[in-house]
């Protein structure tokens, strides 16, 4: 496990050095929160698929295929398909409507102390899910892997914690940004090798790869069962699985185009056009890793098997197990590396919108009416936002420990972006009638709704037998009122009618009025933020 | 409203290029691409799930050796995500032309 540790420490001394590189150069509001603008194309593309590929889609998803078969790739479709969205509807308009958050774009022509104090908590709930799920993430691998080297999970948490402080306080965007830059090529490159290994596994004859998958053999209740990981619908069964899984779908193409961290990564370009190449480059980069996992994932199940990954650490350390199978030690160390390297640049994505959100939204905008006090305010603001954003993470994710599970808390993310964000986003930018009474009305039942359904669900409410271990143990012991995991089918559709509903019932002819300008704007980019010079 | 995105240009010139007949021809031509591929990329990831969902025996036919028709749908989707990227491209290439026709006029000296 030393070397792990050396190829991680090499890791983290890489983005330190980074984190001081950026903290010289970043001058300005706009050099902190948008990396001034100057990030280019290719570049935004790699930050951006650095920044979405998390623990929960490398760890989560192999796993999910390894232990379940072909339905757990249904998430690797959904995490890319997710972009056409943003391509098509957000990006753009985005960079040329807004500056530093998705606040600005609804407060371009609606009232905007109330928008913005709603967007900062919707934006403030979405990333806390999807962090703490990486920090449990972080802990579990590590209390797995290091736990001979004396490192325990509450270290790994505390650790992680620290170093994505260090980058967002001193480094700002732009060290965030170069931090996922490299990490991207790291996992990218280990998915690339690890593919081969697989594929070279059974001397490239890819049909005799998916023969073997169609006949995984595992022990269940006892029984040696064999079962075809080609098949369709192992997961998603009657009577609710379907329906699951439509809704699981709704989250992903809904709710990646309405999560606050990878919507500031567009604020990070020069203008809309490069935003545009940007997310085409991220769609090349995040695609080909998606279509890798289902290697990886059969790869698991039929190299390494259910059974021993089962017995030897569960779902999310397939990835690392067939590395080990595979590669042997050196290659168990770098994969894991890698692993970490993933958890630290999303993390750092996630404290730095958040941060970005709670002081450009809601401290300046909201308490000062849009003024800074002191020059630098914001800034300031933002770097204490982000202290506190990662000791509460921190304290969540030891007090919650590491048997939760990482990637339903991440969807619970997605489903409130999905409901709350993105509607009024879409409205705002393409409805001339939506006004703020909408947007308030769209964010407030969004969010409420998808907490309130996700406690209602499975996921929270259920009757466990009585000697059913911790790990899977509800909360709330009684039947679960929403019969469903994801709760995009309904959550939705309920935030985009309020949003709809509140609009008609309000008048407000500035927001109207105000539309020319947004359209305009958010088309030919006519008074868009510019890029700092240098 | 204390709204820093604020810039220098009024109203009036902002309507004036919102009811310009180059913006309306920006906004169609736009519209007739954005809206077919949005609705049929949805239409396309969508009929993955509801037959994944609803019809798993007929997306378990095998296809090639041993793989289904589910594994290969499922290929498919990045297939077509990636061309409709492509094909995004190329007709944002025509938006920017129009786009940058526009703003010649906006600016100082331009011919509107």
């Amino acid at each position: 496990m030393t070397l792990s540790l050396a190829v991680f420490a090499a890791f983290v001394l890489s983005t330190l050095a980074i984190t001081y590189w950026a903290a010289k150069r970043s001058r300005g509001t706009s050099a902190y929160f948008a990396a001034g603008r100057r990030i280019t194309a290719w570049q935004n593309g790699f930050a951006v698929a650095g920044d979405f590929m998390s623990a929960a889609s490398f760890l989560g998803v192999v796993g999910l295929i390894a232990l379940q078969g072909f339905d757990g790739f249904l998430y690797s479709v959904g995490g890319f398909i997710a972009y056409v969205t943003i391509l098509l509807l957000i990006a753009e308009p985005l960079r040329n409507t807004g500056k530093y958050t998705i606040g600005d774009v609804l407060a371009y022509r609606l009232r905007p102390r109330p928008v913005r104090a709603l967007t900062a908590l919707t934006t403030l709930t979405t990333t806390l899910f999807y962090m703490i799920a990486q920090m449990v993430g972080a802990g579990a691998l590590v209390g797995l892997l290091l736990a001979g080297a004396g490192v325990s999970y509450n270290m790994a948490v505390i650790g992680v914690g620290i170093l994505m402080m260090t980058y967002v306080i001193f480094g700002g965007m732009l060290a965030t940004t170069w931090v996922q830059i490299v990490k991207a090529m790291m996992l990218t490159a280990c998915a690339v090798v690890l593919t081969l290994l697989v594929l070279g596994h059974f001397q490239f004859h890819v049909l005799d790869f998916f023969a073997t998958a169609s006949q995984v053999t595992y022990h269940r209740g006892g029984q040696l069962l064999v079962s075809d990981f080609l098949q369709a619908g192992l997961r998603y069964k009657p009577p609710h699985g379907p329906l699951d899984l439509i809704s699981l779908g709704l989250i992903f193409v809904f709710g990646t185009a309405g999560l606050p961290h990878i919507l500031v990564k567009f604020y990070t370009v020069p203008d809309a056009r490069t935003a545009r190449n940007s997310v085409v480059w991220a769609m090349v980069l995040i695609g080909s890793f998606y279509v890798m996992t289902s290697v990886l994932g059969l790869g698991a199940a039929v190299i390494v098997g259910p059974d021993y990954i089962v017995t030897h650490g569960g779902t999310n350390m397939s990835g690392i197990l067939l590395a080990r199978a595979l590669g042997g030690e050196i290659f168990l160390a770098l994969v894991s590396a890698v692993a970490f390297a993933t958890i630290l640049a999303v993390v750092a994505g996630l404290t730095i919108s958040a941060s970005t959100s709670f002081a450009h939204d809601f401290w300046i905008n909201v308490v000062h009416h849009g003024k800074e006090i002191h020059s630098g305010e914001t800034v300031l603001v933002a770097r204490i936002a982000a202290l506190f954003v990662g000791a509460v993470s921190i304290l969540i994710a030891i007090s919650l420990g590491p048997a939760s599970n990482a990637g339903i808390l991440a969807t619970f993310g997605m489903a409130v972006a999905a409901s709350a964000n993105f509607p009024v986003l879409v409205l705002s930018i393409f409805w001339r009638r939506f006004n703020t009474a909408g947007a308030v009305a769209g964010l407030s039942v969004g969010l409420f709704s998808a907490i309130v359904l996700i406690v209602a669900g499975p996921n929270f409410m259920g009757i466990d037998p009585p000697n059913v271990a911790g790990s899977v143990h509800h909360l709330i012991q009684t039947q679960p009122w929403f019969p469903l995991e994801n709760v995009g089918i309904l959550s939705v559709p309920l935030g985009l009618l309020a949003a709809v509903v509140g609009t008609l019932l309000s008048k407000e002819p500035n927001a109207a009025a105000k539309f020319n300008e947004l359209m305009v704007r958010a088309n030919i980019g006519l008074g868009s933020e510019k890029a700092s010079a240098h | 409203m204390g709204d820093p995105t604020k810039t220098a240009h009024t109203t009036a010139e902002w309507d004036r290029i919102a009811d310009s007949p180059e913006f309306q021809n920006l906004l169609a031509v736009k519209k007739v691409f954005i809206v077919p591929a949005f609705v049929f990329f949805l239409a396309y990831y969508f009929a993955l799930s509801v037959l994944v969902g609803y019809a798993p025996h007929l997306m378990s036919i095998r296809v090639i050796g041993t793989v289904t028709v589910a594994y290969l749908f499922a290929l498919s989707q990045f297939v077509v995500g990636w061309l409709i990227a492509w094909l995004y491209l190329k007709a944002a290439a025509r938006f920017d032309a129009i786009a940058d026709d526009i703003l010649d006029k906006t600016r100082p000296g331009g011919s509107g």
